[in-house]
C-alpha cells in the first residue's frame, strides 16, 4: 500500500498560492478602503470637538514679545534657515526647529486668523479658565476674555458678578430665539410676499402679451392694482413685525478684552455660540459636540462656506438623485425592455448596444457640456419662449438649474440602467414566460404580468450603481445648474412647491468650493473633510435603502431563478 | 400511421407535417389521429422530436425563431395553422404543462387565476370558485387551501407541479399537453401527478410526452414511438407494450438502445 500520510502534491500545485493572491487583493482593497475612510473621519469629525485655548507669548520678527491666543491647530518641523530667510533671528548652531499653527481668530482685529509661530522663544502655554470662544456670524471666531454685558448702554453685570455666566446664557438664548425669528420672517412670509408680488408683475406682462389693450387692460391693471396695494399693506405690517424684533435683538451687547488688551463690543444678535473649552469636562465637551455636529447638517453656510453647515447642499444632493432616478428608471427600463424583448436581434442591434454600452465610459465633463448647450440653451430657451415668456428677457428654465442637472445625471447614469435591466431580463427562465404564453397570454401581457416583476430587483441593481455615480458627480454640475451658494431650497412652501428651475447646491461642488475657491484654506480643510464624509455617508444610506427594497424583492421572487 | 383499433372521436389530426429548425429536419412527414378524452403517450429516445411534435400543437414552436412548418394539425377539423388562427387564443384551448414547475411569482391563487385574469374575469365570486374547482381538480385544495395567497415558491416542486396543472385547467382547454411532467420529482409526486392524470382524462384530452416507459404504460390508453423525427408506430397502449408490430419499437421497449 502506498503511504498516503506523505506528501506528494505541491505546495504551489495545491493552489494556495492562488488563495493567498486573491486574499491579499481583497485585504488590500479593504485596507485602501478604510484607510480613506478613516482619515476622511478623523479629519473631518475632529473639527466639531470643542479646542482648548491657549494663551502663551511669542517673539515676533522684529525681537518683539507679543502675547497670543487661539486654538493649536498642528506642528511642523522645518529647517531652521527656512525661518532665517522668513526675517527671524535665530542662533547659527540651530538647524531645525518646530513651529506651530495657532487660530487667533479674531479677523475684525488682527486681519489674519490663522499664523505660525517659531518655537524658540515661545512661553508655556497657559489655559486661563475664563478665556472665550465666541463665533460670530460674521468675521469668524473671537478668542479673549468676556468683560460685561450691556444692555443698551448700561452695563449689567460684570465678570465678578456671580449671575454673569448665567446672564450671558439667558441673553444669549434670548437673542438666539429672535434671530430665529427675523430669519423665519425673512425666509416665510416676506419670501412668499416677494413671490406674489413677483406673480402680479408676471400676470401684467402676460396680459400684454396676450394682446389685451384699452380698457380691458385698464380694468384688469386696476385690479393688479387693488391687489398689489394689499400685498404692500400686508408687507409693511410683516416688515414692522421684524423691525421692532430686530430693535429688541441689538438690545445687549457683550463687552469682551482681547488677550492683547484690545476692548470688543460684541452685539449678541451676531453671536452663535460662546463657549468656555478650558474650564469644560468630558461630558460638556461631548454634548457640545453633538451640538456643533447637528448645527453642521442642519444649518445653511456662512461666512463664504467656511462656517456654519451644509445643508442645503445635504438637501440639494437629495432633491437631485431623487428627481434623477424618477427620470432615469422608466427611460431605461423602456430602453432596455425594447432592447431585449422587441428588437430583432441582428448587427444593427449590437451596434446599438455597443453604443449604449460606451456611452457609460464619456468622460462626464461631455455630458456637462452636453447638457448646458442642449437641455439648457436649447430645450430651456424653448420652453421659456413657449410657457414663460411673460419673464423674459430673465430665463426660467433657460438657464442651469435643478431639472437640468437632473436630467444631465439621467442621461449620464442611463447606460448603466440598461445593462442592467437587460441583464435581469435575459436571465428569467424561459419557461416562466412559455408558461404565462401557454396560457393564451401575448407577448406583451406575458411581459408586464410576469417577466418585469421578476426583472425589479435587475432594475434596482441599475438604480442603485446609478445612484451611486450620480450623487458623486460634479465635474457636469457645475455647467448645468449646481452653484456655490444657492439662496433658496427648492423646495418650499410657495406653489409649485418643487422649484426645477431652481438653483441648487451640492455636496462634491461643495467640497471642491471650500477646498479649492475658498479665501480661508486653514478654515475650510476640516470642512472639507467633514462634507466629504457627508457626502459619502448620504450615498451609502441612499444605497442602503434601495438595496433593502432590492432584497426584499429578491426575497418575494426568490427560487424563479434557480 | 394511424392505429386500426382507433375508433373514438378524433380531437387532433396531423397531417403530413414536417418542421424544420433552420436547415435541420426535426419532423418528417408526420401522420396521427389523437383520440379525445383519451391519454396518448410520445416515447422515444432523446431527440426524436416527440416534445418537437407536442409542442406543435399549441404552436409554442412559434417562439423559436428558425423554425419552420410545413404540413397541417387539425384541432377538431379546423386546421390551426391556418394564418387567421389567434395563437392566443388556440393557446387557450390547448393547455400546456411543462417539464420543469414553471409557477408564476405570485400568490399561490393568483397563479391560478391568471388565466382567468388574461380573459378579463374581474368578479371575485367567479374567480374564487374557478381557483377552487382547479385546485380541487389538480388534488391540490386540501394541501393549500389555507395558504392561497402566500407565494407560490414556497410549495414543494411536486405540488407547484400539480398548481401549474390547476392552472392550466382553470381556463377549461379541451387539449393539455404534458411534456415530461414528472421528469423533475421524486417517486412520490410522480404517483400524485399520475393519478391526477388518470382523473383528468375524463374530461380533457392529454398528450405526454414521457421517457418513462412504466409511466408511458400506465397512463396512457394509446402510446406513439417516434425515432428520428418518424412516427414508427401508434397504437393502444396495451398493443404496443405487448405486441409492437415494428422491430425498432420492440427495439426500444426491450431495452436495446435508447
Amino acid at each position: 500500500m502506498k503511504n498516503l500520510l506523505k506528501r506528494k502534491t505541491s505546495w504551489f500545485s495545491s493552489g494556495s498560492p492562488w488563495i493567498w493572491l486573491n486574499g491579499g487583493a481583497v485585504a488590500i482593497c479593504m485596507l485602501m478602503v478604510v484607510g480613506l475612510l478613516g482619515l476622511i473621519a478623523v479629519r473631518g469629525f475632529g473639527h466639531f470637538w470643542p479646542a482648548d485655548i491657549l494663551q502663551t507669548s511669542i517673539v515676533d520678527r522684529d525681537g518683539q514679545r507679543q502675547i497670543v491666543m487661539g486654538e493649536a491647530v498642528r506642528d511642523e518641523i522645518i529647517s531652521a534657515s527656512v525661518a532665517r530667510d522668513g526675517g527671524y533671528t535665530i542662533a547659527p548652531d540651530v538647524e531645525l526647529i518646530t513651529r506651530h499653527l495657532f487660530k487667533l481668530g479674531n479677523r475684525d482685529v488682527n486681519g489674519r486668523d490663522f499664523v505660525w509661530f517659531l518655537d524658540i522663544g515661545m512661553e508655556k502655554w497657559e489655559y486661563p479658565a475664563d478665556a472665550i470662544s465666541i463665533e460670530r456670524r460674521e468675521w469668524g471666531n473671537f478668542y479673549g476674555y468676556p468683560v460685561a454685558i450691556k444692555e443698551q448702554d448700561n452695563v449689567v453685570s460684570e465678570l465678578s458678578s456671580a449671575d454673569f455666566w448665567a446672564q450671558l446664557d439667558q441673553r444669549l438664548t434670548r437673542a438666539l430665539d429672535l434671530h430665529d425669528k427675523i430669519h423665519r420672517i425673512e425666509k416665510v412670509d416676506i419670501g412668499r410676499i416677494n413671490n406674489q408680488m413677483d406673480e402680479l408683475r408676471l400676470e401684467r406682462r402676460r396680459l400684454e402679451l396676450d394682446g389685451i389693450t384699452g380698457a380691458q387692460l385698464a380694468s384688469a391693471d386696476a385690479e393688479l392694482a387693488e391687489r398689489r396695494a394689499a400685498l404692500e399693506a400686508e408687507y409693511d405690517v410683516v416688515k414692522k413685525e421684524r423691525d421692532e424684533i430686530l430693535a429688541q435683538a441689538t438690545r445687549d451687547k457683550l463687552l469682551a478684552r482681547t488677550a492683547d488688551g484690545k476692548e470688543v463690543v460684541i452685539a449678541f444678535d451676531h453671536i452663535v455660540r460662546v463657549t468656555r473649552p478650558n474650564e469644560m469636562g468630558v461630558f460638556a465637551k461631548s454634548g457640545q459636540y453633538l451640538e456643533r455636529f447637528w448645527e453642521f447638517m442642519t444649518a445653511e453656510p456662512r461666512e463664504a462656506n467656511t462656517e456654519g453647515g451644509i445643508f442645503p447642499a445635504i438637501f440639494g444632493t437629495l432633491t437631485m438623485v431623487i428627481v434623477m432616478s424618477i427620470m432615469v428608471t422608466p427611460f431605461g427600463v423602456l430602453a432596455a425592455i425594447y432592447l431585449r424583448e422587441y428588437a430583432k436581434q441582428g448587427t444593427f442591434l449590437k451596434i446599438i448596444r455597443i453604443s449604449v454600452y460606451n456611452l457609460a465610459g464619456v468622460p462626464s465633463i461631455v455630458y456637462g457640456v452636453f447638457g448646458l448647450g442642449f437641455f439648457v440653451y436649447t430645450l430651456g430657451g424653448n420652453l421659456d419662449e413657449l410657457f414663460y415668456a411673460e419673464s423674459l428677457p430673465s430665463p426660467t428654465f433657460g438657464t442651469p438649474g435643478l431639472f437640468w442637472a437632473s436630467l444631465t445625471l439621467a442621461l449620464l447614469t442611463l447606460p448603466i440602467v440598461i445593462v442592467s435591466t437587460e441583464e435581469g431580463l435575459s436571465r428569467i427562465p424561459s419557461t416562466i414566460r412559455q408558461g404565462s404564453l401557454a396560457l393564451g397570454a401575448t407577448k406583451a401581457e406575458t411581459l408586464w404580468k410576469v417577466v418585469v416583476p421578476l426583472a425589479t430587483p435587475a432594475m434596482m441593481t441599475g438604480l442603485i450603481l446609478a445612484i451611486a455615480r450620480a450623487a458623486g458627480e460634479v465635474a457636469p454640475l457645475m455647467l448645468v445648474g449646481v452653484v456655490k451658494l444657492a439662496p433658496a431650497l427648492p423646495v418650499d412652501g410657495n406653489y409649485p412647491y418643487l422649484h426645477l428651475d431652481q438653483k441648487i447646491m451640492h455636496l462634491g461642488f461643495h467640497i471642491y468650493d471650500v477646498g479649492f475657491q475658498s479665501p480661508n484654506v486653514e478654515a475650510a480643510r476640516p470642512l472639507v473633510y467633514a462634507t466629504s464624509l457627508t457626502l459619502v455617508l448620504l450615498i451609502i444610506a441612499l444605497n442602503i435603502s434601495a438595496i433593502r427594497i432590492r432584497n426584499s424583492l429578491r426575497e418575494k421572487y426568490r427560487s424563479a431563478s434557480d | 400511421m394511424s392505429p386500426t383499433a382507433l375508433v373514438e372521436p378524433i380531437k387532433l389530426e396531423v397531417k403530413n407535417l414536417d418542421l424544420f429548425y433552420g436547415p435541420k429536419r426535426a419532423l418528417n412527414a408526420v401522420n396521427m389521429k389523437i383520440p379525445e378524452k383519451k391519454v396518448t403517450a410520445f416515447i422515444g429516445p432523446s431527440g426524436c422530436g416527440k416534445s418537437t411534435l407536442l409542442r406543435c400543437f399549441n404552436r409554442m414552436n412559434d417562439l423559436v425563431d428558425a423554425c419552420r412548418i410545413e404540413g397541417e394539425i387539425l384541432l377538431e377539423g379546423s386546421n390551426i395553422y391556418d394564418k387567421a388562427v389567434d395563437v392566443a387564443e388556440l393557446r387557450r384551448q390547448v393547455g400546456m404543462v411543462f417539464q420543469k414547475p414553471n409557477p408564476f411569482p405570485k400568490t399561490i391563487y393568483e397563479n391560478v387565476a391568471y388565466g382567468l385574469r388574461l380573459q378579463g374575469v374581474k368578479s371575485k365570486r367567479v374567480l374564487d370558485e374557478v381557483v377552487e374547482k382547479s385546485l380541487r381538480g389538480a388534488a391540490l385544495w386540501d394541501e393549500v387551501k389555507d395558504r392561497l395567497h402566500d407565494n407560490a415558491f414556497g410549495l414543494s416542486g411536486g405540488q407547484q407541479q400539480r398548481l401549474v396543472i390547476a392552472r392550466a385547467i382553470a381556463i377549461e382547454p379541451e387539449v393539455i399537453l404534458l411534456d415530461e411532467p414528472a421528469s423533475a420529482l421524486d417517486p412520490i409526486s410522480t404517483l400524485k401527478i399520475e393519478e391526477l392524470i388518470n382523473e383528468l382524462k375524463h374530461q380533457y384530452t392529454i398528450v405526454i410526452v414521457t421517457h418513462n416507459m412504466q409511466q408511458a404504460a400506465r397512463v396512457s390508453d394509446y402510446t406513439a414511438f417516434m425515432y428520428m423525427g418518424d412516427l414508427i408506430e401508434h397504437d393502444l397502449t396495451d398493443t404496443l407494450f405487448t405486441n409492437p408490430s415494428k422491430k425498432q419499437t420492440e427495439d426500444y421497449i426491450t431495452g436495446r438502445y435508447g
